[in-house]
């Protein structure tokens, strides 16, 4: 009986030497298994600081401008006397180096500013001059302080980013200009300032980078994303539940499925041929509309939320749904006060991941024509906003990226970072939502 | 196979008679007649003639698989849930045949409430799960009408006492027992006339099995009750009739002390014995 009953024990432990040794080789492997997650996680980590870092670094400039910043006054006579010339912003911008001239005087004694080294270091100063002083004549004779955004070079130079050594002499700026820069630095009359317009404003031509900002992109990507949310939502969780809870499992629905999965895959700019071809071409809707984008979107939307909603529908045990089937629920019933709201936050957060996706997408946007240069400012109205032509965050960064200023440079990666603020945004909601709906118990 | 059940079917009539009183002067609340079930090309049951008692408890048991479930959710159509399942014969409750298109399965479901195996209230409060079926049928006109259902009902199914000064709390924080209680008590806010119920102590402790079962039998006075389980004593403790299923056939019915005393069957004698199962 002993003997019978010890036997497989024995077995087993016939050999403690092997039993130690395979007990050591279970323990190693477990502990090899989770330093390569641990590794993975570090590498991931590392990868998304190195991002990061390199998104700052790059995109901070962005946010901030160069400003001259100077008290100036024109008397009467100086203006009667300018709007009788022939070149009259000329006469506006000599009246403005004398004052500045004048304002140096003593540092200045080694430097000229000329017009044409002021007109590369502060644009057409004239003109902004005399726009002003038409618009406002009762400010003449007054000391007016003006701000004028130097060029996005100077903004270069005083944040280090261009030097004398090297940069080379072009129409755009001259080593002698530094100079200038230098004295005016001197002093205290340029300086660096946060640029709200790189916040609120719209693209500006090639040759002006220092005044183009993203806000009116934006609001066009809010629009886009609203039509996306107002209508994938509905359509993709109407969808769904009828897929899930009411459609009988036959071969034509095994067909919409499967099509459903392959449509997620499929590349956006072919939905961007899609917009143009029918939203477009065929509807005749505006070009460059977010109407027409987010529609766009919502084609490319509508499978991640049906994949993401259909499977927090599974996920609701079907005890939940016997339950309100036995006390006499409909079918409708059973779903909408039962298994919908504890699908909720699955669906929330595949909805989430679905606008990601789509704020980020600019390949669809390059056949609608919201790429280029869409220099729009604010939509009249809150409805206009969906028609008047408009470009989008990604659009609007693509577009900057692929121009030859360097400035632009530095504003693709502050779009960037505006960009993902906007995102940031959009997940707190969706978390702050979901918390609201997840209450399990 | 057909005539065998046929046999049975007599056999039950004949013996009426005996221990089960309120039967033989009432008719049968529910009645199954000729009832086929296919799952696609596989048949679950094979012609059952089932009569269930008004007021009384009627034990369904068998081994796994003999479809004694089947037949129960064929008598409140949650088989209709299932898209491969077919039905043929008549099932009539008070001679309204449930499986006619012109019944209305919500109604049916109302009329006879099913109670499941596994405990599984709503995510909601207490109160929530047992207002839920009164609010969605407008058995209540308003908010005091509502609450004295929910009370009634809890009090019913024996759950009042405990849970009275937090109806309000989740009704999944309550321990297995209670939870089940709490269903019992959805299942009768409705005012069902029959309740079914799938292994409803198949989950629960021995303590909690028998206060479920105490419960049962007080439940009989008001509501005619099908009882789905595994546990033979369980059987014979809760029940007036009982049916033995075996294989999708019903091999024997009658009363229940007739069944576990004197069965009729052979297949009978060796399940209750434990030699087959």
């Amino acid at each position: 009986m002993s003997t019978s009953t010890n036997a497989p024990a024995t077995g087993i432990r016939a050999n403690p030497d092997a039993t130690r040794r395979r007990t050591i080789a279970r323990n190693n492997a477990e502990k090899r298994f989770r330093a390569y997650g641990i590794g993975a996680i570090v590498i991931g980590l590392f990868f998304l600081a190195v991002l990061g870092y390199s998104i700052f670094s790059s995109g901070i400039p962005a946010f901030s401008k160069t400003v001259v910043e100077i008290d100036f006054t024109l008397s009467e006579e100086q203006y009667e006397a300018a709007e009788g010339q022939l070149f009259k912003t000329k006469a506006y911008s000599q009246y403005f180096i004398q004052s500045l001239q004048q304002r140096m005087a003593g540092s200045a004694e080694n430097v000229e500013f000329t017009e044409e080294a002021t007109e590369r270091l502060l644009g057409k100063v004239g003109s902004t001059l005399r726009e002003f002083y038409r618009e406002n004549t009762d400010q003449l004779g007054q000391p007016v302080k003006f701000s004028l955004a130097a060029s996005s070079r100077v903004n270069g130079y005083i944040n280090g980013r261009i030097t004398r050594d090297s940069m080379t002499d072009s129409r755009f700026l001259m080593r002698s200009d530094l100079d200038l820069v230098d004295v005016l630095r001197g002093n205290g009359i340029i300086q660096n300032v946060f640029d709200w317009n790189f916040i609120t404003g719209a693209d500006t031509g090639v040759d002006n980078p220092g005044a183009a900002g993203i806000g009116a992109s934006v609001i066009g990507s809010f629009f886009m994303m609203l039509v996306v949310l107002v209508l994938s939502l509905p359509i993709g969780v109407a969808a769904s539940i009828y897929l899930e809870e009411f459609a009988p499992q036959n071969r034509f629905t095994d067909l919409i499925e499967v099509n459903i999965s392959n449509l997620a895959a499929v590349p956006s700019i072919v939905f961007g041929i899609l917009g143009l071809s029918v939203f477009i071409q065929f509807m005749h809707l505006p070009q460059s509309a977010p109407l027409v984008g987010g529609l766009v979107l919502t084609l490319m939307t509508l499978p991640t939320i049906i994949i993401s909603t259909r499977a927090s529908l599974k996920s609701v045990p079907p005890s939940i749904r016997e339950a309100a089937l036995g006390v006499g629920a409909s079918k409708t019933q059973a779903v909408f006060h039962h298994v919908l709201p504890l699908a909720m936050p699955g669906i929330l957060t595949g909805t989430i991941i679905g606008l990601a996706q789509a704020l980020g997408e600019t390949a669809p946007l390059l056949l609608i024509g919201m790429v280029g240069f869409v220099a729009t400012g604010y939509p009249e109205s809150f409805m206009s906003g969906f028609v008047e032509p408009n470009s989008a965050m990604p659009a609007q960064i693509y577009t900057w990226a692929a121009r030859a200023d360097y400035s632009f440079y530095e504003k693709a990666w502050g779009g960037i970072i505006v960009l993902l603020c906007f995102l940031a945004v959009m997940n707190i909601a969706a978390i702050i939502l979901r918390k609201r709906f997840e209450r399990r118990w | 196979m057909k005539m065998d059940s046929n046999k049975i079917y007599k056999s039950e009539a004949a013996t009426s008679h005996l221990p089960g009183m309120l039967h033989e002067a009432a008719k049968p609340k529910m009645r199954g007649e000729n009832v086929n079930v296919f799952y696609g090309e596989k048949q679950a049951l094979f012609d059952v003639n089932l009569d269930i008692g008004a007021n009384e408890v009627t034990a369904l048991i068998g081994p796994s698989g003999c479809g004694k479930s089947t037949f129960l959710r064929c008598l409140n159509r949650m088989n209709d849930t299932i898209d491969i399942c077919r039905v043929t014969g008549k099932i009539t409750l008070d001679d309204d045949d449930i499986y006619d298109p012109k019944i209305d399965v919500v109604e049916l479901r109302a009329r006879v409430g099913m109670v499941f195996q596994k405990p599984n209230p709503f995510p909601k409060s207490i109160f929530e799960n047992v207002a839920y079926g009164p609010r969605i049928h407008g058995l209540s006109r308003n908010k005091t009408d509502l609450e004295e259902i929910v009370v009634t009902s809890l009090r019913r199914a024996g759950l009042f006492q405990e849970v009275k000064d937090r109806m309000h709390q989740p009704g999944t924080g309550l321990s297995g027992g209670q939870q089940q209680r709490l269903c019992i008590a959805r299942a009768i806010a409705v005012s069902p006339e029959v309740i079914l119920m799938d292994e409803p102590c198949s989950a629960l402790d021995p303590i909690a099995t028998a206060t479920v079962e105490e419960l049962i039998d007080e439940l009989r006075e008001n509501y005619t009750i099908v009882i789905v389980t595994h546990s033979m004593q369980q059987a014979a403790r809760v029940s007036q009739k009982t049916a033995f299923f075996h294989l999708g056939n019903l091999v024997e019915h009658g009363d229940t002390d007739e069944i576990f005393q004197n069965p009729r069957e052979e297949r009978t004698k060796n399940y209750i014995t434990g030699r087959i199962g």
